[in-house]
């Protein structure tokens, strides 16, 4: 294994003894609802730095109370899809089907080998390029990529395809991490990921699951000029 | 095309907006004929419900002709149809449960997030209400885009009334699901908060479902003439003890079931009103519980509590001690009117069951904003208004 990769793996993992910046965020939202006056009650309500030792238990890490995954942002989700799993990994793999429910995501070339450009929609008309490499392919099971080398965002992904219980389709699970540079680009990246990237990641696979179950993605604009999504 | 359109509290108009398209490959376009003000767009009209958008049609009780088809849809253009309120994919987890009202695809992605965050999952959509609810343009209009046509819209006969069948968009199939809720069995006693429209339709399906004795509570005589009419026993609460009375009424043992069709905008003098309507008018995202708590402490233990009426925030004082050591079921929700539609549309031709009776006003679309203006504040003559658009 390579040496960033093992890092890269390493931030991923559950970690302890971090500090909790996700629920300090949650904390002084709460304590902005409540007012004034209950504002100091949360604000005390610091993560501890220092927990005991706990035996695992089976949740995902990246649900951990006290999380952090170095200096990537990290956008996961699970829906269940009423698909089977052979279609819904068919249609992800063709990378070109991306932007169908993908808001950001313009377009997807492929290049030579299992290298394909992204194309991502920037503020102001400004587009940013990922080139991305598939760096895991179980057929049916999961699919993961990385960007290239020298792309304008450092991200991995992996898509992770299960039966789900009972019969009822599929349970599909990304996950994205992103590292956003320094610059422009790197300022409004982590504006859009670190800002709200629960949101974005759960809207596409939500669209995706729109998609898949009835053939097109649910819309309240009721003219072509209209603004989008009733919003 | 012309349209009843939302500008804020008590400000509803009728304007000039531009005609709807087909979106998507299961949409059709209607022709709307008639189309219903009901207790839900009282919320609206009363600001109560967030995430309300200058010039938002509202309307969710519509119905009328198909003018044009998008590629999947079934429906073919001519048909006379009616539309349930609630936008159900057909093919979701829930949806293939019969569980329309909580279809997962309905909503639009970018207007899940608030009811997420609020409820802990996102709710499905509804035409013509809130943006949480998807912020669909609805049936007070001329023309309406009605998205998975090939689910919801029931087309029906000619020969048909419009005053008929209108209502089994929504309250028909409410009062109904409202009654099935109620768990009926032989010998029961139903109480039923609330005689407008859905608590009149409450009364007259768990007629039909076999109760013994149904006792409709409100406090306008007419509305409780009607249920009287119907069948019900009724209390007026402005001039009886409710408790008491239900007590006395039910020989000592409390109905065996109730059904709250009153809702977040409960009226009454009673503390806990008067606190609740402060706290609902400076925006505290308070629902007005009167008539809910009231229910639950009026049920027999072990009894059954439907609640057909709406709520979008919290309640406190709620009496979760009555809810628990009595032992109470407690079913409610959106109505699931895919599930229902057809069962009615069957009773209705075969005369086993009259919606006409509730009718008190047809207006033209036009003077819609009359129309909200007196279901508002004369509730006791305004039973429900209906509003043609002068198309047939
Ligand atoms: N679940 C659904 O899908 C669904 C569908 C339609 C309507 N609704 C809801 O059902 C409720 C009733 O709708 P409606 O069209 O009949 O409304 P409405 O406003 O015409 O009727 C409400 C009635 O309740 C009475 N009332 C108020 N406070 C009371 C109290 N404390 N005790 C007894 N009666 C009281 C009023 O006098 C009025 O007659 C509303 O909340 C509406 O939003 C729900
Ligand atoms: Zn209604
Ligand atoms: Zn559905």
């Amino acid at each position: 294994m390579r040496r960033d990769e093992w890092r890269r793996r390493e931030h991923w993992r559950r970690h302890g003894h971090d500090r909790g910046g996700n629920t300090e965020w949650i904390a002084l939202g709460a304590a902005a609802l409540i007012g004034a006056a209950g504002a100091a009650y949360y604000l005390q309500q610091q993560p501890q730095r220092h927990q005991a030792h706990r035996p695992p238990d089976s949740a995902p890490g990246r649900t951990a109370r006290q999380r952090t995954f170095g200096r990537y942002a990290v956008v996961s989700r699970t829906v269940t899809i009423d698909r089977p799993r052979t279609q819904l990994y068919g249609f992800w793999r063709d990378f070109q089907n991306l932007p169908q429910f993908m808001e950001n995501v313009k377009a997807v070339t492929p290049l030579d080998g299992e290298v394909t450009r992204w194309t991502i929609e920037g503020p102001m008309g400004r587009d940013v390029q990922v080139e991305t490499r598939i760096v895991e392919d179980r057929p049916n099971e999961l699919i993961a990529w990385r960007s290239v080398e020298g792309s304008d965002i450092d991200t991995e992904g992996r898509v992770r395809f299960r039966d789900a219980p009972g019969g009822r389709g599929t349970e599909v699970e990304a996950v994205v991490a992103y590292d956003a540079p320094g610059g422009e680009i790197g300022r409004w990246i982590a504006t859009i990921f670190q800002k709200e990237p629960a949101i974005q990641g759960r809207r596409e696979l939500k669209r995706l699951k729109m998609l898949m179950e009835t053939g097109e993605i649910a819309t309240s604009r009721n003219h072509h000029s209209a603004r989008r999504g009733g919003q | 095309m012309r349209a009843l359109t939302w500008h804020g509290s008590h400000d509803v108009r009728v304007d000039t907006v531009p005609d709807p398209e087909i979106m998507n490959p299961r949409d059709a376009i209607i022709e709307v004929t008639s189309t219903a003000i009901c207790g839900s767009d009282l919320h609206l009209y009363d600001g109560v419900i967030p995430g309300m958008m200058s010039g938002d049609i509202l309307g969710h009780e519509f119905m009328g002709r198909v003018v044009e088809t998008g590629p999947k849809s079934t429906l073919q253009k001519g048909q006379r149809v009616v539309v349930p309120f609630t936008i159900s994919c057909g093919s979701c987890f829930f949806c293939k449960k019969h569980l329309y009202s909580a279809c997962d695809n309905s909503n639009p992605v970018e207007n899940q997030d608030i009811t997420e965050g609020l409820y802990g999952h996102a709710v499905s959509a509804l035409f013509g209400y809130s943006h949480l609810t998807g912020g669909y343009p609805g049936g007070q209009a001329e023309y309406v885009r009605v998205p998975f046509s090939d689910i919801g819209p029931i087309v029906v006969p000619d020969g048909m009334d419009d005053d008929q069948v209108l209502f089994l968009s929504d309250i028909l199939p409410t009062g109904w699901m409202a009654a099935v809720n109620a768990d009926i069995e032989e010998g029961d006693t139903v109480a039923v908060w609330g005689c407008g429209p859905v608590g009149l339709f409450a009364v007259q399906s768990a007629l039909l479902m076999g109760a013994a004795r149904v006792i409709a509570i409100d406090h306008y005589p007419n509305r409780l003439a009607l249920a009287r009419k119907l069948g019900a026993d009724v209390i007026d609460y402005k001039q009886t003890h409710v408790l008491e009375a239900l007590m006395e009424m039910s020989g000592g043992l409390g109905p065996d079931a109730v059904i709250d069709a009153v809702g977040m905008e409960s009226h009454g003098f009673a503390p806990d009103t008067v606190l609740d309507n402060i706290k609902q008018t400076v925006g505290f995202g308070a629902d007005s519980g009167h008539a809910l708590r009231e229910a639950l402490m009026a049920v027999r233990k072990g009894g059954r509590v439907s609640i057909p009426g709406v709520y979008g925030g919290f309640l406190d004082k709620f009496p979760t001690g009555a809810l628990m050591e009595k032992g109470l079921q407690v079913k409610t929700g959106q109505t699931h009117v895919q599930h229902y539609i057809s069962e009615l549309l069957k009773r209705i031709e075969d005369g086993e069951i009259d919606t006409t009776f509730l009718i008190s006003h047809r207006l033209p679309l036009e003077e819609a904003p009359k129309g909200y203006y007196n279901f508002k504040n004369n509730q006791d003559d305004w039973t429900k208004v209906v509003l043609k658009t002068g198309k047939s």
